[in-house]
């Protein structure tokens, strides 16, 4: 705002010095006037449109209004206290010279026009470019939370704590299990910036998680993937069956003394891709419904409908054994 | 010559249960480990049963936690026995780390440094050469575990107004019980009991998301599955093995107190 005031009241300097060169009057009244009428104008202006435009993109075309009426107001009331203060006879120039006076304020709405487009054109660049931080943060904030649940510090360090037994004891079978490691650290890192990938690369990742998952729980873990060929090269969004399986092992089976085991497959039914994570786990009372209901299904469903809108669905419900039951539909790509 | 000590191990995880065991040979070839468990709740039998000198708990287990199951522990166990030395073991816990430390209990980190584990066994050792045969520091052990537990129970949003009514989901609909009309709550299996004068209902929030919720003043813990009104305990007795029973009024049940909360219960 006072920005504003003082580069109108610089914009009316230039127009007094302007009037002057032309030869009229004394610079001292052209710029009393000047700077009168283009300072009431620039009020009337810059204040109406904080009183009548409070949603620009629906009410911008207000100003075909106010400008000219400002600017009109303005004028007027420019000239009124520029006569007072000069002790003239009110608007004794109007009556004088009409066409001149009609000359000025036409020339005031040129200036009036072209000043207020200058103002609120930089303020909608500065406006778009703060909505464009704010949502390129809010896209860095959900792949930070992403990457913050795959790389769950007590998963990772659990893990790291078995490999490093496991070296000792079993070299080859240690090596394997950094294999797995590795492949899902790299999947974890590349799933926020690929969108899709075909279904074969998901169930690998899915079996990565889960063979590292079995070594640590010994006995108490079981799994089976089934992975029809033709759905193989079908394209998923990445990681979207880690927080179902996830979901299984961690609320499903991790709190029980007996574990349990979990299925992971994927069928194609008319013209949809199916697929589904079951697990004979604690099911979905208390704690256990809340948990999985959670960031990972919401997560799920929100990638899904991001790519197909209303034709995905994800469902949670009991399984047929116990346990519970997660199912992710789509549209097959062909 | 005293008896070499021995241990107790609960660990979920078969590779890291017997890593542990394996460091501890090295780093404490007299210790002898009678037994490992997977477990919380055959971590408490065990150490009943076998009633070992050190504890190394895991904090995260199926069915009870490593602090719960010391705390069920420390309940049962003998009084004529000195209370066990409880090193807990973790992966990566923020809270449970935060605490221990403040109540400076022994830990150790998974995967588990041998520089560390030798550090904790010294420090294990010395405790167990001042317990004095027959002494009873359970008080000592209780007052640090409900330390721990409190630190470790993640607190509601500060000002957060405790609970009206309690929204039981019966067949039909919901029923709306006043908290005032609870008598108290007691957890069972996956659902929580909710107990009035005349009825009983079940609900599915876990007792530990329903107590940071209720008035401390008004309920109070007194068992790890139990939260009573306050003003709905008639009498509190001690029983022949030195056990307090909270006898209520409007409620024919005898409620068990756990020694964690006897505290609680002091002549004014």
């Amino acid at each position: 705002m006072g920005l504003r005031f003082l580069q109108a009241a610089a914009v009316n300097s230039l127009i007094a010095l302007g009037l002057t060169l032309w030869g009229r009057s004394s610079f001292g009244s052209n710029f009393v006037y000047s700077q009168l009428i283009g300072l009431s104008i620039w009020a009337l202006i810059d204040f109406g449109r904080l009183w009548l435009i409070d949603d620009w993109d629906t009410q911008w075309h207000r100003l075909v209004i106010l400008v000219p009426v400002g600017v009109a107001a303005g004028y007027v009331l420019g000239t009124l206290a520029g006569d007072g203060l000069h002790g003239r006879p009110v608007l004794a120039h109007w009556l004088a010279q009409p066409r001149h006076s009609l000359g000025m304020l036409a020339m005031s709405l040129v200036v009036g026009a072209v000043v207020t487009h200058y103002f609120l054109s930089r303020e909608r660049l500065a406006s778009a470019r703060q909505r464009e931080l704010a949502a390129r943060g809010l896209a860095t904030e959900s792949r930070l939370k992403l990457l913050e649940t795959q790389l769950e510090p007590h998963m990772l360090f659990n893990t790291l704590a078995n490999l490093r037994a496991l070296i000792g004891i079993d070299p080859a079978r240690s090596q394997q299990m950094l294999d797995h490691l590795i492949a899902y650290l790299r999947a974890t890192l590349q799933a926020s910036r690929a969108a899709t990938h075909p279904l074969r690369a998901e169930f690998d990742r899915v079996r990565d998680y889960l063979e590292l998952m079995s070594i640590r729980m010994g006995p108490r873990l079981s799994f089976a993937l089934q992975l029809p060929a033709e759905l193989e090269d079908e394209p998923v969004p990445t990681l979207l069956l880690q927080p179902l399986v996830e979901n299984s092992v961690l609320h499903g089976l991790e709190g029980r003394i007996a574990g349990g085991h979990v299925d992971v497959s994927a069928r194609r039914e008319g013209s949809d891709v199916v697929l589904e994570v079951t697990d004979t786990g604690s099911g979905l009372g208390a704690a256990g419904e809340q948990a999985a209901e959670g960031f990972g299904l919401a997560q799920t469903r929100e990638r899904l409908a991001t790519l197909y809108g209303a034709a995905a669905r994800v469902e949670l419900g009991p399984g047929a054994t116990g346990g519970a039951r997660a199912m992710a539909r789509f549209p097959a790509r062909s | 010559m005293p008896a070499p000590p021995t241990a107790l191990i609960a660990e979920d995880e078969p590779l890291l249960a017997a890593a542990l065991q394996a460091e501890l040979a090295s780093a404490w070839p007299e210790l002898r480990v009678l037994a490992t468990v997977g477990d919380g709740a055959s971590a408490v039998e065990q150490a009943l049963a076998l009633l070992p000198d050190v504890l190394f708990f895991d904090v995260r287990m199926p069915a009870l936690s490593g602090l719960d199951a010391a705390a069920a522990l420390a309940d049962d166990w003998p009084p004529s026995r000195p209370f066990p030395a409880l090193v807990f073991v973790t992966a990566y816990d923020e809270y449970a780390l935060r605490a221990f430390d403040s109540q400076a209990v022994d830990y150790v980190l998974k995967p588990v440094q041998p520089a560390r584990l030798r550090k904790t066994v010294e420090r294990v050792r010395e405790l167990l050469a001042a317990r004095a045969p027959g002494s009873a520091d359970l008080d000592a052990t209780l007052s640090q575990l409900r330390r721990l537990i409190e630190a470790t129970t993640q607190s509601p949003a500060g000002g957060e107004t405790p609970l009206q009514v309690i929204q039981a989901g019966t067949g039909a609909g919901i029923r709306m019980v006043p908290v005032a009309d609870v008598v108290y709550f007691e957890a069972a299996d996956k659902y929580v009991r909710v107990l009035t004068e005349a009825h009983e209902y079940l609900i599915r929030t876990p007792l530990r998301e329903l107590l940071p919720r209720l008035d401390p003043a008004v309920f109070w813990q007194v068992h790890r599955g139990t939260v009573v009104r306050a003003t709905a305990i008639e009498t509190v007795v001690r029983d022949d093995s030195g056990r307090l029973g909270i006898v209520l009024r409007g409620r024919p049940e005898k409620l068990p107190v756990s020694r964690l909360y006897a505290h609680l219960f002091k002549a004014m």
